[in-house]
């Protein structure tokens, strides 16, 4: 009998907890949405900021973004999808490979801002005739080891999650550890890899703390060149320029930082409805 | 009751049969525990050689063991030798991926790559870098495991739409298709229906003439239908697995020298 009272009791506890945590981001949205939605427009996506409010817009925030996202996916993806395969298929199984594992795992719980200060220390200053110092190749790199953790362990399991039965199949035609990785286990694995990836950037796109500490720019003005230089030009991030806006006293500015959120969210929900859909045409392979 | 049934002719002269791999002294350990001990056998060619036995006597051990693929587990270790023509296997000279193209396997669940029919033939050969004509090759390959008809229409959709009877046959025409010397079957039916099992039987006994193939099997009836040679294995008092008796299966069925061996034809042992 008490078993059961404690049961129902929680069963209601954890129902209303569930609830306030839907109302609170209920709220939070309908108040970005009321500020936010009259200020949206397409003038808002292609503007420069500005001193005015009422002309000012995104346009270097969210190409700043969507660089960002691009290089940083370039950097990152390819690294950490080679460290998942050596990881999983490669390395003998030896204290020294788990003294890697175990680092590997504890670098995703590492707050984002130190690796802001390892950026700004490497990229930054040392590798200033590269990097050209505080310039999106720099953020890119920065932000590139700070989704690398969650890349690797993503990657393994989506390697393991592929069947013992299939690379069995692979070796017992003569093949090669490469050829059995390379053409049948990578194939089958890459949704899930995708899915750890997107998911990853996902969570990029949304820092601004370790940007800020390698000097991202709060007001641009232009367009980084068509060039390689662009590379090495300074930038801003949607997350700087909303943070920018809410600090501002004017309630002008709120709403152009609220119509930014709206678009930062756009760019998160559609990256997570991409991950959702490779995870369910993954799950459907391995059926 | 297996004296009535209609056993497979037995080869004219069994003590000149060829061997084509011979097992020697063979013993296996998984960790610290003997799976197998001390297994002499041989494997003739261009016939079909039934391994029988309980589960979990190492039979798959043992099959695992002539292509190497035991290599793959961490912590087996094997004493002895395994000769495939004339050579040890475990030589450290020998390429194992050259050793498993020439000696194929076919596991006990159904596992085509979750690819197209087509590729799943073809991919043995695409990493070989095979010049010649891949279409031919497949097309041959599907026919040999008698499954060509059924699927000529659509060889380029998944092989995982395929019934599991399909699917195995499919497994059976990938493992051909480099062309093997000998075919290595780990209960290829266990997971299939009669009638799907009875085409793979049908299909072995066609192939033989021109493969070597040994088929595990713990269905009694099974090693009856289709095998020239049967190999006992059973486990000791220790667990460990031995090789009771082999020889022409015909005289394993009629006439067992070792009494374990009937029983476990008969049906006696549990
Ligand atoms: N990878 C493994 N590691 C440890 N023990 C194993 C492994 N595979 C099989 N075994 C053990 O070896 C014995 C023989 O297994 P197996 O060769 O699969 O038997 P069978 O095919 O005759 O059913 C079993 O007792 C099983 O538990
Ligand atoms: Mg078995």
């Amino acid at each position: 009998m008490k078993g059961k009272w404690l049961d129902e009791t929680f069963r209601a506890f954890a129902f209303f907890s569930t609830l306030i945590g839907i109302l609170v981001l209920c709220l939070l949205l309908a108040d970005v949405l009321k500020d936010g939605l009259p200020r949206l427009s397409w003038k808002f996506i292609t503007s420069f900021p500005s001193r005015r409010a009422e002309e000012a817009g995104i346009l270097p925030a969210l190409v700043g973004s969507a660089m960002l996202l691009v290089l940083t996916a370039l950097f990152a993806f390819p690294v950490g999808v080679a460290a998942g395969i050596y990881l999983e298929e490669y390395a003998p199984d030896n204290p020294f490979t788990r003294f890697i594992e175990l680092n590997i795992a504890n670098l995703a719980g590492v707050p984002s801002i130190i690796y802001g200060l390892l950026g700004l220390e490497i990229f930054v200053r040392a590798m200033r005739g590269i990097t050209g110092g505080r310039s999106i190749l720099s953020g890119a790199l920065t932000m590139a080891l700070l989704v690398l953790p969650v890349i690797i362990v993503s990657s393994r399991e989506a390697i393991r999650a592929v069947p013992k039965s299939i690379r069995e199949a692979g070796y017992a035609l003569g093949a090669t550890k490469w050829q059995v990785v390379r053409d049948q286990v990578l194939p089958v694995a890459m949704p899930g890899i995708l899915t750890g990836t997107i998911l990853a950037l996902s969570r990029a796109i949304g820092e601004s703390a370790p940007l800020i500490t390698i000097g991202a720019l709060t007001f641009i003005a232009f367009l980084p060149p068509l060039s390689l230089k662009a590379l090495q030009s300074p930038f801003t991030v949607l997350p700087i320029q909303i943070f920018n806006w809410v600090s501002r006293p004017q309630e002008a500015f709120q709403a152009n930082a609220a119509a930014a959120i709206i678009v930062l969210l756009l760019l998160l929900l559609s990256m997570n409805a991409a991950a959702i859909y490779l995870r369910n045409r993954f799950q459907q392979r391995l059926e | 009751m297996f004296r009535n049934q209609t056993l497979p002719p037995v080869d004219p002269l069994p003590e000149a049969y060829e061997p084509i791999v011979k097992i020697r002294n063979l013993s296996v350990w998984y960790g610290e525990r003997q799976i197998l001990g001390d297994i002499n056998l041989d494997i003739p060619r261009n016939r079909i050689t039934a391994i029988m036995g309980p589960s979990g006597c190492g039979k798959s051990t043992l099959i695992r063991c002539l292509n190497r693929m035991n290599d793959l587990i961490p912590g087996a270790r094997i004493e002895g030798q395994v000769l495939f023509n004339d050579q040890n296997i475990y030589a450290p000279e020998v390429d194992v991926t050259e050793l498993r193209r020439r000696i194929g396997m076919v596991f006990q669940k159904p596992n085509p790559f979750p690819k197209s029919i087509y590729e799943n033939v073809a991919w043995g050969l695409r990493i070989r870098g095979f010049k010649g004509n891949l279409d031919e090759v497949v097309e041959r390959a599907l026919m040999q495991a008698a499954l060509w008809d059924e699927v000529k229409d659509k060889l380029h959709t998944s092989a995982l739409n395929l019934s599991g009877g399909q699917q195995q046959r499919l497994c059976i025409a990938r493992a051909l298709a480099v062309d093997p010397e000998v075919l290595l079957l780990d209960e290829p039916a266990s997971a299939l229906d009669p009638i799907a099992t009875l085409k793979i039987e049908e299909l072995l006994r066609e192939i033989s003439e021109n493969y070597t193939i040994v088929i595990v099997t713990h269905n009694i009836q099974q090693a009856a239908r289709i095998s020239h040679y049967t190999a006992f294995i059973m486990w000791d008092e220790n667990r460990i697995g031995r090789l009771v008796e082999w020889g022409p299966t015909r005289d394993i069925f009629t006439n067992p020298k070792n009494k374990c061996t009937e029983d476990y034809i008969t049906g006696r042992f549990g």
